[in-house]
């Protein structure tokens, strides 16, 4: 089993940069402006799209991140993971954007869970989507509104998202 | 992790593991919704044979905190206490759908039983058993002491190299056997403190060191003090002389207090006896951290039984 | 006349014969040539011992017959070889008086299973304060010679004094439980390291000791017998050896699970561990293994304690003490003593018939095998194993602690007084035992 790559580190990049500017150019109004990484990676992803945001426009990005484990539906049928930890901006989330970044979007019940979990901290102005990868194969109604690379794979391939904060180095790869 | 019935069990990894998610679950109190889905649909019996509304509250609290459905059973004064047996009552429960069992009882050894007498299949929290344990206790103490001293950097922490005496009736005490497992396996320095009419056979062998003198265990300028409750009746049984013998030589006294190094905690399972095993000056100073306790029991109990609770075994996944 | 002749059994000088019965009575021994009408044993590979005696065993009959009765308790035993059983006196009513001695005495004679002897209780109601009759029970019918207060011990010293003093004069025995009280208030387990790890109250060894050093002086002062129950401790061992080496009149008995078992059977609070005396050290079981070999030890007695299932089926503070033992008894001392090289099979006849028979003053087992004895023998398989489960059991309970371990040895035959109890290693049953019993 051998894993291709298909992004390398200035790929990833790239992409981040120009989610970046897709995220400021959709911004309507000046509300605040959160975002929050879906750990583990998503929380890495959150944290470089807000400093690069934030070079572009100081002051406007505000970054945590939030855990979706106690929200997940398959939280009864597999053994009981620890809850990451969730950081929410002191001044909150109430009507602020969120853009919830998480590194792969595939059947959607990570972002459901999301959505649940973020219901919990207030009630966000708009709840935006951004993530790195999209492999397809979506089991719910849910779609990202800025998207690294879409990558058409198939159901019995695995997508590999490593980033340096996490795995000492950066790619997107794909196995069979 | 299927059952929590002794501190004993648990290695510094999975310790750690518990304190961690408390931490998760204790930053759940500050949102806007307090109850997490992590248990819906899930049964959580807590099944008292003895009184205790403290323990009880706690638990009860976790389990709806967690969103799951709770039933309590106060089996003092009931048919379980007219003769029914402890495994009619247990299966008697798990008909009933009961994914977790908190069971409190005044016999040690109880939870350990139902867990592996081959009964019942459900998840078994000890919430104290006789004299022998009371490991959600041990856990929420860790955690108040890792939370004092680490602060907002405490996740993954462990307590090596904090100093904790405990002192007090060593002999009858959950609180302390839980606890001595529990904060040596973090790596704390365990000092316990008792006359020798209440130390239990054998103490030689904990993993602490044994002072007979309260001035003694002081005089190592410990981290934290933990006074245990002193039940009143030890007195007839000659475990010693009289409640103001008992107070001068092991109760911290104000002078002692007073003595203390100035960042030394005051810890107190509770309920407290005033004037006997601690003075008041100690119990409400702000060193004293009885109150927290009470909050952090409620943290250590949801991330227990999320752990137990939540997803199925892990050899079975 | 037809008799019964057990064929090629290895005999206790280790050589192999025939042992012929007739009329109740060993007639023949050593190549024995059938009559007409003989029934046969193959008894080709086993052992043959004289019938056992258990000094010490619960029936519970009266008062107690869900956990046991006479009739259950004598299969229990026959199936473990006993030929006779002593019936201790903790039973509701008490074996206080005459009367209930008589009717327990009554009703093994009924059942024919075995010998059944009552103990008689020492003081009214078990309590400790006034003497029962014991010239009384000793003049009935079931002519008591053993007296206990069995869960209960004598501990008012005066009381103690008085019995031994006055059981002298009916040529009876004192058999002592030996728990200091106060010392024991609420004990649950053996006092040590493991007890202060569980959180069980402990039941320290000085509790036994103390009593058995009061009572032995108490036996020396009065000249009178004292017989001391379930020895469990290395101490004991050498306050009774010391007792011995100075003349005074004491014998001792161990039970087969303090052979065996240790104090670390507690761990997992299984209550069918749960027993008085409680399971000690393995440096005790060393210590009585060694004093039965060299004689400190008179005794193994069983003290076999039915229970019904409720009462195991708890918690460890409210569980009952005692395990059943009738059926395994001869299994653990195989397993403990004889596969040592602590005892030979005659050590075994010693240790679990003519002894426990001598000190009860039962007649018949004074010449084990001898030509003209009664006929009360026991063949056992000791190449056999089995892994024991509640299925090995023949009593109405199921407290065995056993569950899971194989043990040697298995019981093939045994006689009772001529009548055959149990053939090949089953019970023979009830109302042919009762019949056969009855026509002698």
């Amino acid at each position: 089993m051998s894993a291709r790559p298909v992004l390398h580190s200035d790929d990833i990049a790239r992409a981040l940069r120009r989610i970046a500017h897709e995220i400021l150019e959709a911004r309507r109004g000046d509300g605040r402006l959160v975002f929050l990484g879906i750990p583990t990676r998503g929380t890495a992803l959150a944290e470089r799209l807000g400093r690069i945001v934030d070079e572009i426009e100081p002051g406007v990005a505000e970054i945590g991140s939030l855990d979706v484990t106690m929200h997940r539906d398959d939280l009864g049928r597999s053994a009981t993971r620890a809850p990451a930890p969730t950081r929410i901006p002191a001044a909150g989330i109430d009507g602020s954007t969120v853009v919830l970044v998480d590194d792969v979007l595939y059947s959607g019940r990570t972002v459901r869970a999301a959505l649940d979990a973020l219901a919990d901290h207030g009630r966000p102005r708009a709840v935006r989507l951004a993530v790195l990868v999209d492999r397809g194969h979506r089991e719910l109604p849910i779609r990202a509104d800025f998207v690294g690379k879409n990558l058409p794979s198939s159901t019995s391939e695995r997508v590999f998202v490593r980033l340096s904060e996490v795995d000492g180095v950066d790619e997107v790869a794909i196995s069979q | 992790m299927k059952h929590l019935l002794t501190t004993r069990d648990l290695d510094r990894e999975a310790a750690v593991r518990i304190l961690d998610v408390a931490e998760e679950m204790a930053a759940t109190a500050d949102r806007e919704v307090k109850k997490l889905p992590a248990l819906r649909g899930k049964t959580v019996v807590n099944l008292f044979f003895e009184d205790s509304t403290r323990t009880r509250l706690s638990f009860e609290s976790a389990a709806k905190r967690l969103s799951a459905d709770v039933i309590t059973f106060s089996a003092k004064g009931s048919s379980v206490s007219k003769g029914e047996s402890l495994k009619d009552t247990a299966q008697t429960l798990v008909a009933m759908g009961a994914d977790a069992i908190v069971v409190r009882h005044p016999a040690s050894g109880a939870a350990h039983r139902l867990a592996h007498a081959g009964w019942i299949d459900a998840s078994i929290v000890n919430a104290g058993d006789g004299t022998h344990e009371h490991p959600t206790q041990a856990l929420l103490d860790a955690f108040t002491l890792r939370r004092r001293i680490h602060g907002a950097d405490a996740r993954g922490r462990a307590l090596d190299g904090t100093r904790v005496v405990i002192v007090g009736d060593i002999l009858h005490s959950r609180v302390a056997r839980s606890n001595v497992w529990l904060l040596a396996t973090l790596g704390a320095e365990v000092h316990l403190v008792a006359p020798r009419t209440l130390q239990p056979a054998g103490i030689d062998e904990w993993p602490v060191t044994v002072h007979a003198l309260l001035d003694d265990a002081l005089a190592t300028e410990p981290h934290a003090v933990m006074m245990l409750r002193i039940q009143r009746e030890r007195m007839v049984d000659a475990y010693f002389p009289s409640e103001r013998e008992y107070g001068r030589m092991w109760g911290l006294t104000a002078e002692r207090f007073a003595a203390l190094p100035a960042d030394t905690m005051v810890m107190h399972p509770g309920p407290m006896n005033r004037g006997l095993e601690i003075a008041s000056v100690a119990a409400d100073s702000t060193r004293s951290t009885v109150l927290e306790q009470v909050t952090n029991g409620v943290s250590i109990r949801m991330a227990v039984l999320y752990l137990l609770v939540a997803g199925v075994e892990e050899e079975r996944a | 006349m037809s008799g019964l002749i057990v064929r090629g059994a290895r005999l206790l000088g280790g050589e192999t014969g025939d042992i012929r019965i007739v009329d109740g009575r060993i007639d023949a021994v050593g190549s024995v040539d059938p009559a007409a009408g003989d029934h046969m044993i193959d008894a080709d590979g086993l052992v043959a011992l004289p019938g056992l005696v258990d000094l010490h065993t619960h029936l519970r009959e009266p008062g107690g017959e869900a956990s046991e009765t006479v009739l259950t308790g004598t299969r229990a035993a026959a199936a473990g070889g006993f030929t006779a059983v002593f019936a201790m006196a903790n039973t509701s009513p008490v074996a206080d008086t005459a009367g209930v001695v008589e009717q327990v005495e009554a009703l093994g004679r009924q059942h024919g299973y075995a010998t059944v002897r009552p103990i008689g209780a020492v003081t009214v109601g078990l309590e400790g304060r006034q003497l029962a009759e014991l010239g009384a029970m000793a003049a009935s019918r079931a002519q008591v010679r053993v007296f206990s207060d069995d869960g209960h011990c004598v501990a008012d010293p005066l009381i103690m004094r008085r019995a031994l003093e006055y059981v002298a004069t009916i040529g009876g025995v004192i058999a002592q439980h030996a728990q200091e009280p106060r010392l024991t208030e609420g004990a649950q387990m053996n006092e040590g390291p493991l007890s202060g790890e569980l959180g069980l109250a402990g039941w320290p060894a000085v509790a036994e000791e103390s009593i058995i050093a009061r009572d032995v002086l108490l036996a020396e002062h009065t000249r009178s017998r004292l017989h001391v129950c379930h020895v469990s401790t290395a101490g004991s061992v050498d306050v009774v050896r010391w007792a011995k080496k100075r003349g005074i009149a004491v014998t001792a008995e161990v039970t087969p699970h303090h052979l065996l078992l240790t104090d670390e059977t507690a761990r997992d609070y299984d209550a069918r561990f749960k027993v008085n005396p409680p399971l000690r050290r393995a440096e005790d079981v060393e210590a009585l293994r060694a004093a039965v070999a060299d004689g400190t030890i008179d005794i193994v007695a069983t003290d076999h304690a039915p229970h019904p299932d409720e009462r195991k089926e708890c918690a460890w503070a409210e569980a009952a003490f005692g395990m059943v033992g009738l059926e395994s008894a001869l299994s653990i001392v195989q397993h403990t003593l004889v596969d040592t090289g602590m005892l030979d099979w005659a050590g075994v006849a010693r240790v679990l018939s003519t002894t426990p028979a001598a000190i009860g003053g039962l007649a018949g087992y004074d010449a084990p095998l001898a030509v003209g004895a009664p006929a009360h023998l026991t063949l056992v398989d000791p190449e056999a194993s089995r892994r024991w489960s509640t299925d090995e059991l023949r009593g109405r309970s199921r407290n065995t602690p056993y569950t899971g371990i194989t043990l040697p040895g298995r019981v093939i035959a045994t006689v009772h007084g001529g009548v055959p109890t149990v053939l090949d290693g089953a019970l023979v049953d009830a109302d042919t035992v009762a019949t056969t019993a009855g026509g002698r």
